[in-house]
């Protein structure tokens, strides 16, 4: 289980206009400016549940999965996961996740992918009995038995994120963190990535927390949505919440023939809720 | 053990790429070279400075080239930090179970330092032969403890430097003047540029206590063993460095989404 409650977290951020004069100025005198990335997060995410975590960007996805994953430590507010805090049991806590970082790779990129597999083993001491088991679920469901011998770099980029989906995988953690998965994938790979997530979750009753902007993934995946703007959780329900929401303001949406795409439900609601 | 497995994965990598592994090989040799040509000119016009000759030289820079390298490549990871930092590895780092430092260490590792390794090596052992020293059990413990303290108080130093990029997300090359002029000028035992030097260099960046002092008992320019025995001074000064990227560790703010 997962709870935040009442998290703060702030950065300071560097400002300055353009241009060369401009940043030889900033030299001697930086102006900088205190964002409030995340102010007062509040959830709750119970075991097994797949979640959709939204928001424009900016809004606060990325820190609220740092302080999740124990990479960063929020300014006041109690976070739990499975009874840790993740930054004071580092340790412990990163046995427990996976993590997929769609635009960063964490194979190694000159190597076969079992070999990268290989030193994950080690990294996360994965007993071979456990490994093997978790290796060859993961590479028929993912279809990776062409792609283990094949060095990172030469593989797709779709061929790629299974295999990245696969090593965070490994060490068979209870929730998994899913940052833009999807991102640049072809109709074909986005759909094969989809099911898998899918198949995981019920087979291991992994939790999954999903941020992307792609909707279309959140669809298929997540049963709950948290939306969140400006630092602040701005709705905690599902899709047809959305939907609610926009409607409610304009309820002759309701009798229209084409209803709103998903995507379009999304942008509306942003520009209600003053997030973009 | 862990750390191994990463080392021959990274071989592993390097071996992909045998042109660029040759080429920069090569190049670090010559480098070093240049530096021991740059003594043997200055012994072949001078004999002697402030006492001590060219086999006597060539011993010390041999320790110190071999400490210096052995640094370097195993901790090469941490001379390169702030790519880590930018490019959001720190991150990854931070989500896989296993101390920072280990992971660090692993992640990269300077396979084309070998053949300088070897270059060092090579003016060790022919300076050792050739300065008159009678190997015995506490002269060869001597040597080793230099050896061994040199490499540690370099990684020190990069450790150090990494600490900054804590603060400084990129990297200051502050520490650069006392890594690489570390290197440099520690070729000649330090008393040689005089004594305001020695002094900084035996309170505030010990290089002389891995170095100067006990090169004198080694070449039997004095009585006191102890002095064998001050290159363990260099464990202090590794750990000091340690708590600074202790600190920095906890003021780290990932970089970046």
């Amino acid at each position: 289980m997962i709870t935040m409650e009442h998290v703060c977290k702030s950065y300071k951020v560097a400002k300055r206009n353009a241009g060369l004069r401009e940043a030889c100025k900033a030299f001697f005198r930086r102006k900088t400016e205190i964002i409030q990335a995340l102010d007062d997060i509040n959830f709750t995410i119970l075991d097994g549940e797949i979640v959709g975590y939204i928001g424009p960007n900016g809004a606060g996805k990325s820190s609220t999965i740092k302080i999740l994953s124990g990479i960063l430590t929020p300014e006041s507010g109690v976070c739990k996961v499975d009874g840790r805090i993740p930054w004071k049991n580092r340790m412990e806590h990163v046995k427990n996740i996976g993590v997929v970082f769609g635009q960063r790779s964490q194979l190694w990129w000159d190597v076969p992918v079992i070999d990268s597999f290989e030193l994950l083993k080690d990294i996360y001491s994965i007993p071979t009995s456990t490994y093997q088991e978790s290796l060859d679920e993961l590479t028929q469901l993912l279809n990776l038995q062409e792609l283990l011998k094949t060095p990172t770099r030469q593989l797709s980029l779709g061929q790629r994120m299974r295999c990245e989906i696969a090593a965070s995988l490994l060490h068979q953690p209870k929730i998994l963190f899913l940052d833009e998965p999807t991102i640049g994938l072809d109709a074909v790979s986005k759909l094969a990535v989809r099911e898998f997530v899918k198949d995981i979750n019920r087979k291991r009753n992994t939790t999954v927390i999903l941020t992307t902007h792609d909707m279309q993934d959140i669809e298929a995946l997540a049963s709950r949505i948290i939306l969140i703007g400006k630092g602040r959780i701005l709705l905690d329900g599902t899709i047809a919440d959305m939907r609610l929401e926009i409607e409610k303001d304009n309820p002759l949406h309701n009798q229209q023939d084409n209803p709103l795409s998903l995507e379009q439900v999304t942008a509306r609601l942003y520009e209600k809720l003053d997030i973009v | 053990m862990l750390y191994f497995h990463y080392i021959k994965v990274i071989i592993q990598s390097a071996m992909e790429y045998k042109a660029s592994f040759l080429l920069g090989a090569i190049g670090q040799v010559l480098v070093s070279l240049n530096g021991l040509l740059g003594i043997y000119f200055i012994f072949a016009r001078f004999h002697i400075i402030q006492g001590y000759t060219l086999n006597e030289a060539l011993l010390c820079y041999g320790m110190m080239l071999l400490g210096f390298s052995i640094a370097q490549c195993v901790a090469r990871g941490f001379e390169s930090f702030s790519q880590l930092i930018k490019s959001g590895g720190y991150d990854r780092i931070m989500v896989r179970p296993r101390s920072p430092i280990l992971q660090v260490l692993g992640s990269k590792f300077e396979t084309n330092r070998i053949l300088r390794i070897l270059l060092a090596l090579g003016m060790f052992f022919y300076g050792a032969a050739h300065c008159q020293i009678y190997w015995t059990a506490d002269k060869i413990a001597t040597a080793l403890f230099m050896i061994v303290g040199i490499t540690i108080l370099f990684m020190g130093l990069i450790l150090l430097g990494a600490s900054l990029c804590f603060f400084t997300i990129e990297d200051s090359g502050i520490l650069n003047i006392l890594i690489h002029g570390g290197n440099e000028h520690g070729k000649y035992p330090i008393d040689i540029y005089g004594k305001s030097m020695l002094k900084f260099c035996t309170y505030v960046i010990p290089f002389a206590l891995v170095q100067y002092y006990p090169l004198q008992y080694l070449l039997n320019r004095t009585s006191r063993w102890e002095y064998g025995l001050f290159p363990l001074g260099a464990i202090v000064f590794l750990f000091i460095c340690y708590g600074v990227w202790r600190f920095g560790m906890r003021h780290y703010q990932s970089a970046g989404s």
